[in-house]
């Protein structure tokens, strides 16, 4: 009876949320595939395109969970996501690659280790410098909080374009221990080239499933895509491979949130003052809550471009990480569930969105190439044609498509600034906190519960 | 307030028992706070006796609450120091005074408004184990965390039945009106199971029957053996519910005594006549 | 000072006072550094005069545009993350017009007004300077600083206005929105490619003798030095002068009050935009013609380094605006001596951060806006 009623009212806020996202998930995967057919596009560009959007939505509905825990449950207002993103990746990128022999002097190598020690270090370096930020930083106000971590993150990104730091010499041997690597760095403004084994593939090898991974393949090859199907199905596997890391990240989060812990952070978020004279030691909440996002963000980082041929610093502008809290003000502040959804709303309906509109509207009519600047667009409203201004917002689809994402800032903060759902109770405790000696009496716990969701 | 008479009526009126421990829990001593030049609170000491309610009265910017601020680590004396139960806690940081058993509540209620009454009364009592991230998300070490919660639970239940706000309990606690946010605040600050209660105003934006109930809890919880030291600027609660008061004027102590004593105090006639009230 | 104070500020200290020591030390090895370097002749004078030339005028256009930000900081409680685009706005404008005036009959007008978008028109081909074109340049100026007044004042009524008492994190949170779309509206207009917009050839230029060399002056560097000056000049008096300079300064104090005191505080805001405005596109316009190139990001990379000026003087103090905005401009430029050249914003950057740490209400003594 209780423990019944206890496990279904669970159950039941689960299945809320995983029907809502499975939902979601569903209506923008319809979508995709729908503008796949009218593309007229093969199973292998059906395929692609699923695979590219399930990677957009992993990225982001994790760096959106990570800022969660920053701003959503402990009011850290942190807009230098991209510059822990970048910390890890570099890091795994320093680690992993290759060594470069002797001689050759202009490339720069790695340490050359596997690549999961190379994950393992870039997370711990993010974390490391989420720390080094943290303890000076973090008693600051809210907008003095958010300048120090925009600023450290344009740090992070001249130190990888920097010269000084472009290629290192590393001595034969260290504490006696005699290294590979010989010329290490963080390559410039030319960034790295990720010359190491695929992520997916070192992943698939460390699981022992490498060989029947390429049994599959072949059997993909021989039965529906005819003409090397690898990296079609690459792509869709790393896919589901990062929604299960966001399985993950939600899980972990979930946790931190619903315990005495997250019950902390919340209360820091409110008022910090309450909860230090309640006899929390408040700096200690803020700092590992700051250092967990930092870690998780680096490992965000990670997975979004140590898979990529080679990264460059331009790559790690702020942008991106107004990317992560447009997604995250989409989902609302608070809810990891609206964390994450709003991560796969932000990257199917603006970020990758606008290109996919382009695409449908280039299939269904034939424009041709349009005027090359605005100037000439314009020339042609003058004369009563709008077509090729038409056509030239179209081609600067993506360039529009930043307008489009403040502007949608811009309506929410008036509109909705809790975004899907936030303001929602996901209560912060690791059991159900209504009464206990009324578990018995379910009509009046069920008349207690009304109120519990909007 | 013209509440006055009726509170003198209240059984749970002081009454002198010579068994009572009379020690001093709360001992002040010499403390001085200026901010920016200007005195806020000059060589303020006065002691707390355990299992009494202690009044703070004074006009308007008389230093009441950055007396309070001071004893509870809110602000860093410029001299002086605070002992509780016999330690030095001067100009320790807020948490390591709480967690010593001294608990406040604010003049302008602090409700964590984005929690309910349950999250906000769940996050006081002290030791939680569950507040260490680590024991949260290990899928073993969490068991710990849930039973301690359930234990916990109980007696939150018991204290929003005490205050008579368990039909808020689901309620966020910024949905809660002024008198509700004030019980809430002072069930939240109990569950930190301390030994001195401190209550900044408690009374202040409450309206008489309120008023009533939470000075019943207060007499209520004095006899379990806590001991309260209330600032308010409304004389007459204090006179009528406190078994010693202390006025404050300029940042100085003009008088501490009994009610009696008090209320004769030629000083304290004019400081009350003369200034603002 | 009892003991016990003493004791008081030591435990409270224990934090902040390794990091003190480490940027006092680094303060002096800079120091001997320098003057070592300048003993040995491993500076040269002549070199340290020109860094601080550059930066005093790069201070010059942070300190100009950083009022701005710091009067919108402080009386409308929020820091501009659009503040940035407002100055490329106003750049974008004025060298339109500038494109113009300086090469109609040249070339068709509509490359003239996109400012040579896609390299159409050079403005080194339209002979653009202060000398060459003075009337263009003179016109510029003056659109770019009303185009970005108007821009501030509509911004201002379409977004800002209906949530105007929201906190100042949700005030944040939508300037942010405000420069993605400005940004990337004048990319849809002017397109991406960063212009050279002035005849740098026929600049005119002097050569002062410093100790052991020269440094060299242009006629656009005096420019940028009598414009901003003045500008700066006509705002101080029109604060301390003016009613309208009083009840700015009173609203910066405490909005509140200065409500119940019957300010009218909707005038005080859009006053506030205007002057803000009007100086920060004047300030893009003067940046531009001194630097000589024009490109989309312009304003944004230069955010950062106001709001380091602007914390760094004390949010709402224009005058810590001003002297925060030449230190953050000497820094930046003269970090070169002991740094690597890549690393001068991120010196500039440091040097925010520190006093954020130790001084977060600014260097002047400014105050905060709770």
């Amino acid at each position: 009876m209780s423990a019944t009623g206890l496990r279904d009212r669970v159950a039941d806020l689960g299945d809320r949320d995983v029907g809502l996202v499975l939902a979601v998930l569903a209506v923008i995967y319809v979508v995709y595939v729908l503008a796949g057919v009218v593309f007229g596009y093969s199973l292998r560009g059906q395929l692609n395109s699923i695979a590219n959007l399930t990677f957009y939505i992993g990225v982001f509905g994790m760096l959106a969970l990570a800022l969660n825990l920053h701003w959503g449950y402990t009011g850290l207002f942190n807009i230098g996501v991209v510059g822990f993103m970048g910390i890890g990746v570099y890091v795994t990128s320093v680690i992993t690659k290759p060594p470069v022999a002797q001689g050759g002097a202009a490339q720069v190598g790695g340490f050359g280790l596997p690549l999961a020690v190379g994950v393992v270090g870039g997370v711990l370096a993010a974390a490391l410098f989420g720390l080094l930020v943290a303890l000076p930083a973090l008693r600051l106000r809210a907008d003095y909080l958010a300048i120090v971590t925009i600023a450290f993150s344009e740090i992070v990104r001249f130190t990888m374009m920097s010269r000084t730091f472009q290629t290192f010499q590393v001595p034969d041997t260290v504490l006696g221990i005699d290294l590979a690597a010989d010329t290490v760095g963080l390559g410039g403004g030319g960034g790295l080239i990720l010359n190491y084994p695929s992520p997916l593939e070192a992943l698939l090898r460390t699981l022992f499933l490498w060989d029947p991974y390429l049994g599959f393949v072949g059997f993909v090859e021989s039965n529906l895509i005819a003409n090397n199907p690898k990296p079609v199905v690459d792509g869709v596997v790393y896919g589901l491979v990062l929604l299960l890391v966001v399985g993950l990240y939600y899980w972990l989060l979930t946790w931190t949130g619903k315990s005495p812990f997250g019950r902390v952070l919340k209360a820091i978020r409110e008022d910090e003052d309450v909860a230090n004279a309640l006899g929390k030691d408040t700096n200690r909440f803020k700092l590992k809550s700051f250092v967990l996002g930092c870690a998780l963000m680096g490992l965000g980082g990670i997975l979004w471009y140590a898979g990529r041929g080679s990264i460059t610093p331009p790559s790690f502008r702020p942008n991106i990480t107004f990317f992560v809290w447009i997604a995250l003000i989409i989902g609302g502040a608070g809810s990891n569930t609206g964390s994450f959804l709003g991560g796969a709303v932000f990257a199917a309906l603006l970020y990758e969105g606008p290109r996919y509109f382009k695409n449908l509207v280039e299939a269904a009519l034939d424009l041709g190439d349009g005027p090359g600047s605005f100037g000439q667009a314009m020339a042609a409203v003058g004369s009563l044609d709008p077509v090729p201004f038409f056509v030239y917002t179209l081609n600067s689809i993506s360039q529009l498509r930043l307008v489009i994402m403040g502007v949608v800032l811009i309506w929410l903060m008036h509109n909705r600034p809790e975004g899907m759902l936030g303001h929602r109770k996901e209560t912060a405790s690791t059991i159900d906190l209504s009464r206990p000696d009324r578990r018995d009496a379910p009509e009046e716990a069920a008349a207690t519960d009304g109120g519990e969701r909007p | 307030m013209s509440e006055a008479d009726e509170s003198a009526e209240d059984p749970a009126i002081p009454v002198e028992d010579a068994a009572v421990d009379r020690s001093t829990p709360l001992e002040v001593e010499g403390l001085r706070k200026t901010f920016g030049g200007i005195v806020a609170v000059d060589d303020v000491s006065f002691e707390v006796e355990k299992g009494t309610l202690t009044g703070l009265i004074g006009p308007n910017g008389a230093g009441k609450s950055t007396t309070f601020n001071l004893i509870t680590g809110m602000h860093d004396p410029d001299d002086g120091a605070v002992r509780f139960n016999g330690e030095d806690i001067t100009g320790l940081a807020p948490h390591e005074i709480a967690n010593r058993g001294l608990a406040r509540t604010f003049q302008i209620a602090r409700e964590l408004e984005e929690m309910t009454v349950l999250e906000n009364m769940m996050l006081a009592p002290k030791g939680q184990v569950g507040e260490s991230l680590w024991r949260s998300v290990t899928p073993g070490l969490r068991n710990d965390v849930r039973s301690q919660e359930l234990d916990q639970l109980e007696r939150v239940w018991e204290v929003l039945d005490f205050f008579e706000i368990d039909h808020l309990a689901e309620e966020y606690a910024g949905n809660l009106s002024g008198g509700q946010r004030k019980l809430l605040e002072m069930g939240r600050a109990l569950l930190t199971d301390p030994d001195v209660l401190l209550l900044d105003e408690p009374f202040a934006g409450v309206n008489p029957s309120l008023e009533k109930r939470l000075l019943a809890h207060v007499h209520e919880l004095r006899e379990q053996g806590y001991t309260f030291l209330i600032v308010e600027h409304d004389m007459d609660l204090i006179m009528n519910n406190c078994e010693r008061v202390i006025v404050m004027h300029q940042g100085r102590i003009l008088k501490d005594g009994t009610p009696t004593e008090v209320k004769q105090s030629e000083d304290v006639i004019e400081a009350y006549l003369g200034g603002e009230v | 000072m009892g003991v016990s104070e003493t004791y008081v500020r030591g435990r409270r200290l224990v934090v902040d006072q390794p990091l003190a020591i480490v940027v006092g030390l680094i303060g002096l090895w800079m120091a001997w550094f320098l003057a070592a370097g300048l003993a040995a002749g491993r500076v040269q004078f002549h070199d340290v005069a020109a860094l601080l030339w550059d930066g005093l005028l790069r201070g010059l256009i942070v300190g100009l545009a950083g009022i701005g930000l710091s009067m919108t900081y402080s009386i409308l409680n929020f820091a501009n993350f659009s503040h940035g685009d407002y100055i490329t706005a106003g750049a974008f404008s004025g060298w339109a017009v500038t494109y113009l005036l300086a090469g109609l009959g040249e070339a068709d007008v509509g490359s003239l007004l996109l400012v040579g978008a896609g390299g159409s028109v050079f403005g080194g081909a339209l002979g653009i300077g202060v000398t060459t074109s003075p009337i263009a340049v003179a016109a510029g100026a003056v659109v770019a600083g009303v185009a970005t007044v108007a821009l501030a004042l509509v911004i201002d009524r379409v977004v800002y206005r209906p949530i105007r008492d929201e906190s100042g994190i949700t005030l944040l949170i939508t300037s942010i929105g405000v420069a993605f779309a400005l940004r990337y509206l004048l990319v849809f207009v002017f397109g991406t490619d960063v212009r050279g917009t002035t005849a740098a050839g026929f600049v005119p230029r002097a050569s002062v003798p410093v100790v052991d060399g020269t440094v060299r002056v242009t006629a656009h560097d005096a420019t940028l030095l009598v414009v901003s000056v003045g500008l700066m000049l006509g705002v101080h008096l029109l604060l301390q002068r003016t009613k309208l300079g009083k009840a700015m300064r009173a609203m910066s104090d405490n909005e509140d009050l200065a409500r119940i005191t019957g300010i009218p505080t909707e005038r005080v805001v859009r006053a506030t935009w205007i002057i803000g405005g009007g100086l920060t596109g004047v300030a893009g316009y003067m940046f531009v013609l001194w630097k000589g190139t024009l490109g989309f990001n312009d304003g944004w990379l230069l955010l950062l380094l106001i709001f380091a000026a602007v914390i760094l003087g004390g949010i709402g103090s224009i005058y810590g605006a001003i002297g925060g905005g030449i230190i953050i401009g000497v820094t930046a430029s003269t970090s070169v001596i002991w740094v690597p050249s890549e690393f001068g914003r991120a010196a500039a950057f440091m040097v925010m951060i520190v006093i954020l740490l130790f001084k977060p209400k600014g260097i002047f003594g400014g105050r905060t806006t709770a």
